[in-house]
């Protein structure tokens, strides 16, 4: 049903009718997300988290009374495309667009989001960026029209180099990144918080591969072995993660790998086929084994309902429901109305109910960040990854006011 | 040192051989019929996605006989009213033909399997280091890629060569007229070349599946890189698809053994002013990093300096 | 199969027999149309499809120069349309403060420039071989581009490319080109241009001798013209128009990256020509329109729509090899011979079981979709008001039939409606 109202309001707007209004004041939230091609895994999860959200917001009443809808829009992860696709939301009367996928489809959304505000000063368009996290969305391109929920590059690594200060035993760390912006945000911030933290660590290499284009890392591995590493940081995801890690539990490399997103579709798989239990590490907002009762009975609601496709972002549901509060808050769904709200809010993360707040220079959103490792699970550990049996078990947590990284932003902020 | 030049010749030929039994395939079909089948390793796809389906039920041997089975039926079905219909348009339209199969496989897998990667393991048999060298070990399952691929090289010369059929094929395309003269049915013998053809893709599916990742963007991964293989090779030449596969799967790897820039050779240059500022990360870009785009710039290199390839003997 | 049509359209010396009127109407309504659409299709989603359009169908038709006029068969085109649209950005980002009296309307021909450089020093590689080995080494010059843009990242911007005002730029009369509106006049303005150039191009001797060079490049050897030269200057003009359009393309999303000049973006420009029709100067044109639209709306009916996209793709391969423009040419003598009343009603006889196979077919495809991906939704769908459940076997035997039905009586229906055209038109021609 939805797709039919879906595509009769697309004709209509195409032939310049009005987009159907919808019942009373609906809030919708656009999702811009690859929903088809090789990324749409990853895509499709959001939204079906959005979706579960909704529904269950709307069994409650909804926000301010108003129904909450989600309509999806696929762009196929490319920048032009997702642009257009923002056009058809806009005409749709959506005016809260959430993505995640992709910095480069993140800094294209932006970009359009500040020009449409600019030349429409009625049109008030939010850009709630769930998962683009290359520092400059919030430093030099910064945005009174842009929130970022989810950790930074530079926040992340500050978490993860924090927790592997104390550990005596890296000494000499291997870095291996994807070639573009987020890969190189990546090994640069690792070089600079090591050589501040730990002076004594030797990095013995800095590797660049492109991007989702190696299919066998077998050469990567020979070199990491002959350098001597102990300890891999990688910002690797999605293949270029999965094959690293067959390829290393292939070749018998016994080292630690240090991740952002070990996490992601393919990286629970993969490790459990290399071998590699409690050697790998990510830093994210949250796992399910937290032992925190409200995200665990959440989350099995949510694995019963999406069997085959049982992952959860924990930074979905702080966008939505930080989204919800400063909408209940400010009583509108106009941007321009629960924006300030959001700024300098302060919130109890899904994950733990941990302190949370956005900083007003920059709408960045610090949030407790959590290391965990990959491994069988312990007794009273019950949610696996990917049905493997193994799951993320937490060994370190750095509160938010430890993440606070300084800005470049100079926020432009309208009237 | 040592042990990083040992390490990365027997990936590379690994790698390499890899990357021959998909290219036999598409050479034989090239070589038999004049068709350059771009769909080629959208059926090594398929061949991956069967074994799969077939390791998890009856096992991963039974896998490696029946999928290359089941993909040769489709490609024959695929030749029987696909191909032969659209060969009276021409070479453009058998080649567009196979372009949109490629779309159109690719969004079949995934409508079925899905778009994350499937967990095909390798079978326990040959889930064991062969040897420990330089204290890197070295999978026994790279190990029976190897020499499978070498087997297959083998039989294919010798079937081609020495025995009746392969020697009506081998007639079948430079004369099929007289060959169906002779009484020969040509429309069977095309149907059975592209069978095997693309039977062979699947082989190399079965075997890359579980040491890769399964996924539905592994066509698009390898596809062009097979290109360049047969290209490189000679159009219709099997000993030069060999020697380029084992010379593009040496030089990707040896390339990305070294972290070496023409800053490091030449010396930095002075942060250039105007349009040359432009071109300063070409001076620091290291060869570990082209290393995946070199398969092209060699495709370039050979079409300009000896473009039959390198064994080629067929103009198309 | 050349491009010209009607007698009157070829330049005949004295010029005075054909009217005016008949040369030149088919632009002058062009023009009229382009520049009425924004009033009929007027919603914020509807202006920026038609920009989109408008860039693709210079993008086509440059394509169709290399396609369907000389048959180059080429996979890697959209390195010229990325090249062009690049230097169209940093040239907007160099001139950005508007000091230089240099109007954004002049841009698109900087990329095209671009595009025509471009297109010289990859000809020059390139069309010394014809056929698949051209066609191969086309696509190793796109993937080259390609990844040489993402090592080049000063220039090119790396993986997000570069982002860039419009409106900085020298304005003229007050354009600022802010408004989408601004944008599609002069997309509009731009494609009218680009489509009379190469149309005006088609109806040269060197045009001519380009389908000579498809048809049959031997003999065109004997007649004294050397074939490599020709295919060489074909592409290098293909590359100027491909280069406008993505300079066109630069400005209307003021973002450009690399995946525009990566094999996905000559995928689709080759799609968007053939299925509209490569022996015909307006097939591109429709198949840029309509390949645009279905992206865009498709995607909304159905999450496998790229499936729907690549059948219809090999089924124009198979059997209408001339695309939709050619369907439409076919009924051209119909018309000529007034015949086509007679044969409409045959049309509309095959048509109704091609449309009930198609609903078995895309039945069969969308409970497959649902029961393996979409699991997770449950198996309750809905298909054009009807709700049913994919794992049930109703529905199964439901869909077989009608794709079984369907397919069969269209072939029957389709046999008789050649007949029927068959006999229309040598019933006509005995008038």
């Amino acid at each position: 049903m939805r797709k039919l109202l879906a595509t009769t309001a697309v004709a209509l707007s195409v032939i310049g009718a009005t987009a159907m209004p919808a019942a009373a004041d609906t809030l919708k939230i656009g999702y811009i997300d690859p929903l088809s091609g090789g990324a749409a895994s990853v895509g499709q999860i959001g939204l079906n988290q959005l979706n579960f959200i909704a529904d269950d917001i709307n069994a409650k009443g909804g926000v301010n009374g108003n129904m909450v809808e989600v309509i999806g829009y696929d762009n196929q992860i490319n920048a032009q495309t997702s642009l257009v696709q923002l056009q058809k939301a806009i005409d749709e009367g959506v005016r809260i667009v959430l993505q995640g996928n992709g910095s480069s489809v993140g800094s294209a959304i932006l970009g359009f989001v500040e020009k449409y505000n600019k030349r429409n000063p009625d049109a008030h368009i939010l850009y709630m960026n769930y998962g683009a996290i290359d520092p400059t969305l919030t430093n030099e391109n910064c945005s009174y029209w842009h929130m970022s929920i989810d950790a930074n590059v530079t926040v992340k690594m500050a978490a993860l180099t924090n927790f592997m200060t104390p550990r005596e035993d890296i000494k000499k760390v291997y870095l291996i990144s994807q070639d573009y912006s987020f890969g190189h945000s990546v090994a640069d911030t690792a070089v600079a918080m090591l050589k501040e933290k730990r002076p004594d660590i030797e990095i013995v290499g800095n590797e660049f591969h492109p991007l989702v284009k190696i299919t066998d890392f077998a050469p990567y591995i020979a070199k990491i072995k002959a350098s001597g590493a102990d300890s891999v940081i990688t910002g690797n995801w999605g293949q270029d993660f999965a094959l690293l890690i067959k390829a290393a539990g292939q070749a018998g490399l016994n080292i630690n790998w240090y991740t952002y997103y070990a996490g992601g579709t393919g990286g629970p798989t993969a490790i459990k086929q290399a071998g590699t239990a409690d050697q790998v590490f990510q830093v994210n907002e949250g796992i399910s084994n937290l032992d925190y009762a409200p995200a665990q009975e959440v989350a099995a609601a949510y694995t019963e309902r999406f069997k085959d496709a049982p992952v959860m972002f924990p930074r979905v549901f702080n966008a939505m429901g930080l989204l919800v509060k400063a909408i209940e808050e400010a009583g509108s769904q106009d941007p321009a109305d629960f924006i300030p709200k959001l700024e300098g809010m302060e919130y109890s993360t899904f994950s733990s109910g941990g302190d949370s707040f956005i900083r007003k220079d920059d709408h960045q959103f610090f949030q407790p960040l959590y290391v965990s490792t990959f491994g069988p699970l312990e007794a009273n550990q019950t949610f696996d990854e990917e049905n493997t049996g193994w799951g993320w078990k937490k060994v370190g947590e750095v509160a938010a006011k430890d993440t606070v990284v300084p800005t470049t932003c100079d926020m432009k902020r309208p009237g | 040192m040592l042990e990083i030049l040992f390490i990365s010749t027997i990936n590379g030929v690994t790698y390499g051989m890899l990357l021959f039994l998909m290219a036999s395939g598409l050479t034989v079909i090239f070589s038999m019929m004049g068709v350059l089948n771009l769909a080629h390793a959208s059926f090594y796809m398929l061949g991956a996605f069967f074994g799969f389906e077939i390791s998890r039920r009856l096992g991963f041997w039974p896998g490696l006989l029946l999928a290359p089975l089941i993909v040769a039926g489709i490609g024959m079905l695929v030749e029987r009213y696909g191909l032969r219909t659209v060969h009276k348009h021409g070479h453009v339209a058998e080649l567009l033909f196979t372009f949109g199969l490629t779309f159109v496989i690719q969004k079949l897998v995934e409508m079925v399997w899905g778009k994350l990667p499937v967990d095909y393991r390798v079978p326990a048999s040959l889930d064991f280091p062969a040897f420990t060298i330089f204290a890197t070990d070295y999978p026994a399952f790279k190990v029976f890629g190897l020499f499978a691929s070498i087997a297959i090289f083998l039989a294919l010369m010798l079937v081609i060569k020495r025995t009746r059929i392969g020697l009506i094929v081998q007639a079948a395309l430079t004369h099929p007229d007289m060959v169906g003269m002779l009484g020969h049915n040509v429309d069977r013998v095309f149907m059975l070349v592209f069978g095997v053809g693309v039977a062979l893709a699947a082989v190399a599916g079965v075997i890359a599946g579980p040491a890769l990742v399964t996924q539905s963007n592994m066509a698009g991964l390898l596809g062009p890189i097979l290109f360049v293989v047969v290209v490189v090779g000679g159009l219709g030449s099997l000993g030069g698809a060999f020697i380029a596969s084992l010379l593009i799967g040496l030089v990707q790897t040896f390339a990305v053994a070294f972290n070496v820039s023409l800053a490091d050779v030449f010396g930095p240059i002075a942060e250039s002013s105007g349009l040359g500022v432009y071109f300063d990360d070409l001076w620091s870009v290291t060869v570990a990093q082209v290393a995946p785009i070199l398969p092209y710039l060699l495709l370039v290199l050979i079409l300009i300096f000896r473009p039959r390839g390198l064994m080629g003997n067929r103009e198309s | 199969m050349s491009t010209s049509n009607t007698p009157g359209q070829i330049a005949l010396p004295s010029g005075a027999e054909t009217g005016f009127v008949r040369r030149y109407g088919i632009w002058i309504a062009a023009a009229i149309v382009l520049a009425a659409l924004p009033y009929v299709f007027s919603s914020g989603l509807a202006v920026s499809t038609m920009c989109v359009m408008g860039t693709m169908i210079i993008f086509a038709l440059s394509y169709n120069m290399l396609l369907g006029q000389t048959g180059l068969l080429s996979f890697g085109h959209a390195v010229f349309f990325g090249l062009g649209g690049f230097l169209t950005a940093q040239l907007i980002i160099a001139f950005a403060g508007g000091e230089q009296p240099l109007p954004l309307m002049l841009f698109p021909l900087f990329g095209g420039v671009t595009g025509l450089i471009f297109g010289i020093i990859f000809g020059a590689v390139a069309t010394r071989r014809a056929g698949t080995a051209f066609a191969m080494i086309t696509l190793g010059i796109s993937e080259l581009v390609s990844s040489t843009a993402l090592i080049l990242r000063k220039f090119f911007g790396g993986e997000e490319g570069i982002m860039f005002d419009r409106t900085e730029v020298f304005q003229l009369f007050g354009l600022s080109f802010g408004p989408q509106i601004q944008v599609y006049y002069l997309i509009a303005g731009w494609c009218l241009v680009s489509v009379i150039a190469m149309y005006a191009l088609t109806c040269t001797p060197f045009g001519r001798i380009c389908n000579a060079v498809r048809d049959n490049p031997q003999r065109v050897g004997f007649i004294g013209y050397n074939t490599t030269m020709v295919r060489f200057i074909a592409f290098s003009l293909s590359g100027l128009f491909a280069g406008i359009a993505g300079g066109l393309a630069a400005i209307n999303f003021e973002i450009m990256n690399s995946a525009q000049m990566g094999a996905h973006e000559s995928g689709a420009v080759i799609l968007m020509t053939y299925i509209g029709g490569v022996g015909n100067f307006a097939g591109p044109i429709i198949g840029a329109v309509f390949v645009t639209f279905l992206q865009l709306t498709l995607s909304d009916l159905s999450d496998v729509w790229e499936l729907y996209f690549g059948l219809i793709f090999i089924c124009v391969v198979m059997y209408a090899p001339n695309g939709i423009a050619g369907l439409l040419m076919l009924q051209r003598p119909l018309l000529q011979r007034g015949q086509l009343l007679r044969v409409a009603p045959y049309y509309l006889m095959a048509l109704v079981p091609a449309l009930v196979g198609i609903a078995g077919l895309s039945m069969v495809i969308e409970m497959t979709h649902q029961l393996s991906i979409a699991a997770s939704e449950g198996a309750e769908m809905t298909m054009l008001g009807f709700t049913f459940n994919a794992d049930a076997v109703l529905p199964w035997m439901v869909a077989a039939v009608l794709l079984a039905l369907g397919a069969w009586l269209f072939l029957r229906a389709a046999r008789v409606a050649q007949d029927a055209y068959g006999a229309a038109l040598v019933q006509g021609s005995m008038k």
